[in-house]
């Protein structure tokens, strides 16, 4: 039965400390406002999953909050470093940081696999490529029928999944449009899945019957957290804060910015410092 | 009319686009090459971003690979696990056209780490699509402006294989895609030698000498037999250039919060 439930309380109920925790959407529908709870809420040595880390995992992993980090692609989208991931990968601040690297067919198919309920997943992939040997989660098996050499990665099954989506009806069933990444693969995948929303409504009004909609019980908790995906975006609500992606890398260049950034736009009115989230 | 070496780049690089192309389109400079070409002589070519967009036809260029001008002007929209899966697995591309922070004489790109990788001097953002990119599309297009620091005898690290140690290492790791096929830089055109695979200089750009290339190259170049002289800018290309980067320049200056 999905719980309709506050941000606060859904991330004190289903995130605890050592949990991997999985927040997708690729550039779009980030679930920025459940990242920033998790920070207010001083989780520790998480293991973060996302494909692209974007800007919310970099002020998680700045805050302290993980211990390791799968991932496949780290950067600032079209403006650069993730300098807050940089500063814990060079110099291990604030903690050292694990990485557990992939490429994006690995990662995307690895959902795929969670929310298949399978081990692993198998794909032609890797070739030739330096991360083979360097992480022990990239292996190869024959195909038992071709005798061709396939790369396999291990399924991601993590503790908690968040996502954004548009909207939820009353009884918890989820839409998503736009650019739809792994949305559905991590809810599925997930054990525990939870969707912060732009709106609740009385009819989803799916557009066309093959609309991306997941059931409500698949869902463990949704949380209606209108502009929950800003500065990403939500197609048809809001757009993308590019500007905010930019100034981005001169905020988070220097650990005191960074940090007076934090304490001003994430705990700021909620009862905690900056300081208190990072001790 | 006047340009720039990294007009001319992109100018190049958008001449090597075909209106039949099916075509994986890397953030940054890949984007605006590609885009030019649909702009100027390729109307027919379809666009695709890692973000699942397939047939992309934006007005301006995406800041990030899923801008949502991208799946606005999409044919369609699919997941990320379906992109990578049915489309790029399946092999429906035919170019991949990818940047990097290195690149050898081999035409392997590093975009993972400078230095050791458990203790980088500079860690970069890493590997995204581009390691099966490399390796599933038809062939690779590589956009880099070069120096001695970016083109390199061997990378610190392949993140996605070009042609390995060179002559047919492709076909023996069982690859039967071309790999890194062009290079276009902001001085001149390379391509692997049909036999060793090593780049060599095919063009170079107009005003560009060859003690010029041989000083930003951290090997030692060749120059094949018959290597000639990049046309310069049409001012038709030009002009589609300019205008495209003067969109998406008003674009990001204009209001962020905008309902979309």
């Amino acid at each position: 039965m999905t719980r309709f439930l506050p941000l606060a309380d859904a991330v004190a109920q289903y995130v605890h400390d050592g949990d991997s925790v999985a927040m997708e959407g690729f550039t779009h529908l980030i679930p920025f406002a459940a990242g920033h709870e998790v920070i207010r809420q001083g989780k520790r040595d998480l293991t973060l999953i996302r494909m692209t880390p974007d800007l919310i995992y970099d002020q998680l992993i700045g805050m302290g909050c993980a211990r390791k980090l799968v991932f496949s692609w780290g950067g600032n989208p079209g403006v650069g470093s993730l300098h807050r991931l940089r500063d814990a990968v060079e110099q291990s601040w604030p903690q050292p940081l694990e990485l557990e690297e992939h490429s994006h067919a690995a990662m995307a198919s690895a959902y795929a696999a969670g929310a298949s309920g399978l081990p692993c997943a198998i794909f032609r992939g890797y070739i030739g490529s330096d991360l083979v040997g360097k992480h022990p989660h990239i292996r190869f098996l024959d195909c038992p029928f071709t005798g061709e050499r396939l790369a396999a990665v291990p399924a991601i099954r993590p503790n908690v999944g968040f996502i954004h989506a548009q909207r939820a009806d009353r009884a918890g069933n989820v839409f998503i449009e736009g650019i739809i990444g792994v949305q559905k693969e991590v809810a599925l995948a997930a054990r525990q899945a939870i969707v912060t929303v732009e709106e609740v409504v009385d009819d989803l009004q799916p557009p066309s019957a093959n609309s991306v909609v997941l059931p409500h019980w698949t869902i463990a908790a949704i949380v209606l957290a209108p502009g929950g995906a800003r500065p990403s975006y939500a197609h048809g609500y809001y757009r993308r804060d590019n500007a905010f992606y930019a100034a981005w890398d001169t905020i988070a260049r220097e650990r005191e910015t960074f940090l007076a950034w934090m304490r001003e736009h994430v705990f700021q009115g909620a009862g905690m410092t900056a300081t208190q989230g990072i001790g | 009319m006047e340009y720039s070496p990294a007009e001319l780049m992109t100018i190049v690089a958008a001449r090597a686009l075909t209106d039949g192309d099916v075509c994986f389109v890397g953030i940054g400079a890949p984007s605006t090459a590609c885009n030019l070409a649909r702009l100027t002589h390729a109307p027919g070519i379809t666009l695709i971003y890692e973000s699942g967009t397939i047939g992309a036809r934006p007005d301006v260029l995406p800041l990030s690979i899923g801008d949502p001008e991208l799946s606005e002007t999409a044919l369609t929209t699919v997941s990320v696990p379906e992109l990578f899966s049915y489309w790029l697995q399946g092999g429906r591309i035919s170019v991949g056209f990818l940047g990097g922070a290195q690149l050898d004489r081999f035409g392997n790109i590093n975009s993972t780490v400078i230095g050791e990788y458990h203790h980088p001097t500079v860690r970069l953002p890493g590997a995204g699509g581009a390691p099966e990119i490399a390796s599933a599309c038809e062939r690779i297009f590589v956009i880099m402006p070069q120096s001695r620091r970016s083109f390199v005898p061997a990378v610190d690290f392949v993140t996605s294989f070009g042609h390995g140690k060179g002559g047919d290492e492709r076909q023996r790791l069982g690859l039967s895609t071309a790999g890194t096929r062009f290079v276009f830089t902001d001085l001149c055109v390379m391509q692997p030698q049909r036999e060793t695979k090593e780049l060599e200089v095919i063009s170079i750009h107009p005003g560009v000498s060859v003690e010029q290339i041989v000083q930003a190259t951290g090997w030692t170049v060749r120059f094949a037999d018959d290597f000639g002289q990049t046309p310069p800018p049409s001012e038709r290309e030009l002009t589609t250039l300019r205008g495209l980067l003067a969109r998406t320049a008003q674009a990001a200056g204009g209001g962020a919060h905008e309902p979309a």
